[in-house]
């Protein structure tokens, strides 16, 4: 009984908790549906190509009209595969593609929830994700999809390292895990500039991690048909592409707020200071997506053995000393953010 | 019943449930599954007590890198499910000798604390001079300072286990082609081997 009461008396946070949480998802849904026409448009301009450009103006709706093609198909599940994880791992990559978005601040004081280990959030929910492929590969009891859950885990364990390491020497020249508080760090100059090394290392590794080209070796069609997605079809399917994206885009969202300063403007003078934050923040996202476009465009795939000795041989070297050169640096100049 | 205390009695039935169900499930990457649900919750049971530091770095390291790698060995095991439940009686007696260990350790621990666990606020705050401080700052300060030397051993711990494990699997195989990147970037066209070869006809090299 006392369950009920405590659900009605808080019923209008509940409803509110409901709305934001719509209010957070259809941007998403609405950004991952241009970023893949972006995608497919980049792609195409570069080998000279026109693109999708026969459905809706200038064939903006083809990405929505392919995803309800996939929503009115059937769903086949394998005989022989684990039902029950097989329907699970989607939905998986799914609702952690979007819980991650809860946290990230769109312009000053406007976030979700302004959680004091935000950036640990991130992490943690980026470093589940690949739960959902390793469950999809398993679970679809056949051979190609089992290779590409089992290149991906290691792949993105592997990066998730030197992720870790860039994103503890931006924590140092902040003195917070706060992402707000990350953003205004970066007032006088974004971080990109006196960590130039370390958004490079970031920026790679985040296509890796995100299993994008150059480094989508778990779905590289020429050797293992299209990875752990080969048995999935319709709905599962479509969770997994929107998942994907929508990690994508979460990355670009990391990028902007770890090293381009966020929401704030290039200047702080009249004319920048005068567009809102978030078209900042957005135009942001929209220029480190081309690059993660441009990439995959002319960028060949990696061997797997290239991937592992770049992940393990360079990455992580580099990352580690540039740890402890950014703390030698702040401690002996005296720059440490100052906290007690 | 209050919200937090709700949730408390929601995480902790779902980690005794899940605990259950890794040992009780005939599939291991089921009871690997279960496993990882099992940390998830005790994350859940850590931001109750306001440890969010402690709950995302149990997320972070367990589940999205220890459990990983178990998922990862279990999963490329061929192992016969009948089999190893006749090995079920066989370990028996020493499971139940290690659960009640456990048992007696946790009845002695609960004995000598006069936790009230009403007053969460003695568990989330330990010590009244972090009081103001977020408990990354707090968890950081004691460990950096008064806890430095066991720390620090901590790590050299799990160093020499790292180091361990490669020497174990290291091994020096002659007769591979390894690439190596820097002698490919320095080839040009004076270093290649250039050969006209006459149709039908083979060619030394």
């Amino acid at each position: 009984m006392s369950v009920i009461t405590l659900i009605t008396e808080n019923i209008f946070l509940i409803l509110e908790i409901l709305m934001w949480s719509i209010v957070v998802f259809v941007p998403i849904l609405v950004g991952v549906i241009l970023a893949v026409y972006g995608d497919r448009k980049i792609w195409a301009a570069v080998q000279k190509r026109k693109g999708p450009n026969v459905v809706g103006p200038f064939g903006l709706f083809q990405v929505p009209a392919d995803g309800l093609k996939y929503i009115f198909k059937e769903i086949i599940i394998p005989d022989g595969a684990d039902k029950v994880l097989f329907i699970l791992a989607p939905i998986l990559t799914f609702s952690l593609a979007i819980a991650a978005w809860s946290v990230i601040p769109i312009q000053a004081g406007v976030v979700l929830s302004n959680i004091n280990v935000g950036i640990l959030y991130i992490f943690a929910i980026s470093s589940l994700g690949v739960y959902g492929i390793l469950i999809a590969g398993w679970s679809s009891n056949s051979k190609y999809p089992f290779f590409g859950a089992l290149r991906s885990a290691a792949q993105m364990v592997s990066y998730e390292v030197s992720i870790g390491f860039v994103i503890v020497t931006v924590l140092m020249c902040v003195g917070s895990l706060n992402l707000t508080d990350i953003v205004l760090a970066q007032k006088n100059v974004w971080f990109f500039i006196p960590l130039f090394p370390m958004f490079i290392v970031f920026f790679i590794s985040a296509l890796a991690e995100t299993n994008r080209p150059p480094f989508d070796l778990p779905e590289a069609e020429s050797e293992l048909v299209a990875g752990y997605q080969t048995e999935y079809s319709a709905i599962p399917f479509v969770l997994f592409f929107f998942g994907e994206y929508a990690n994508i885009l979460l990355m670009c969202s990391l990028t902007t707020i770890l090293f381009l300063g966020g929401w704030l403007p290039p200047m702080d003078i009249a004319p920048f200071n005068m567009v809102p934050g978030f078209i900042w923040f957005l135009l942001k996202i929209i220029l480190v997506f081309y690059m993660f476009a441009m990439v995959k465009a002319f960028v060949p795939r990696y061997r797997y053995d290239q991937l592992m000795r770049l992940g393990w041989k360079v990455f992580l070297p580099i990352s580690l000393a540039a740890v402890v050169l950014t703390s030698s640096i702040l401690f002996f100049f005296n720059l440490a953010p100052n906290l007690i | 019943m209050t919200a937090p205390l709700l949730s408390f009695y929601l995480f902790s039935a779902v980690i005794l449930l899940s605990s259950l169900m890794v040992i009780s499930s005939k599939n291991p990457v089921h009871s690997v599954l279960f496993l990882i649900l099992t940390f998830f919750n005790a994350a859940g049971l850590f931001i109750i007590l306001h440890a969010e530091f402690l709950a995302m770095i149990l997320i972070i390291v367990y589940v999205g890198a220890v459990a990983v790698l178990f998922l990862f060995v279990v999963m490329m095991l061929d192992v016969n499910f009948t089999k190893s439940k006749e090995n079920v009686l066989h370990y028996m007696p020493f499971g139940l000798f290690i659960g009640a260990v456990f048992v007696c350790e946790l009845i002695i621990v609960l004995i000598n604390s006069k936790l009230d666990l009403a007053n969460i606020q003695i568990l989330s705050n330990p010590f009244a001079k972090f009081s103001n401080m977020s408990n990354t700052q707090a968890l950081g300060s004691v460990l950096y300072t008064d806890y430095i030397l066991y720390f620090q051993l901590s790590g050299v711990i799990l160093l020499v286990a790292m180091i361990g494990s490669i020497v174990l699997t290291l091994r020096d195989r002659t007769g591979i082609r390894r690439q190596i990147i820097g002698v490919q970037l320095e080839r040009n066209s004076s270093s290649t081997v250039l050969k006209e070869v006459e149709s039908g006809e083979g060619v030394d090299i």
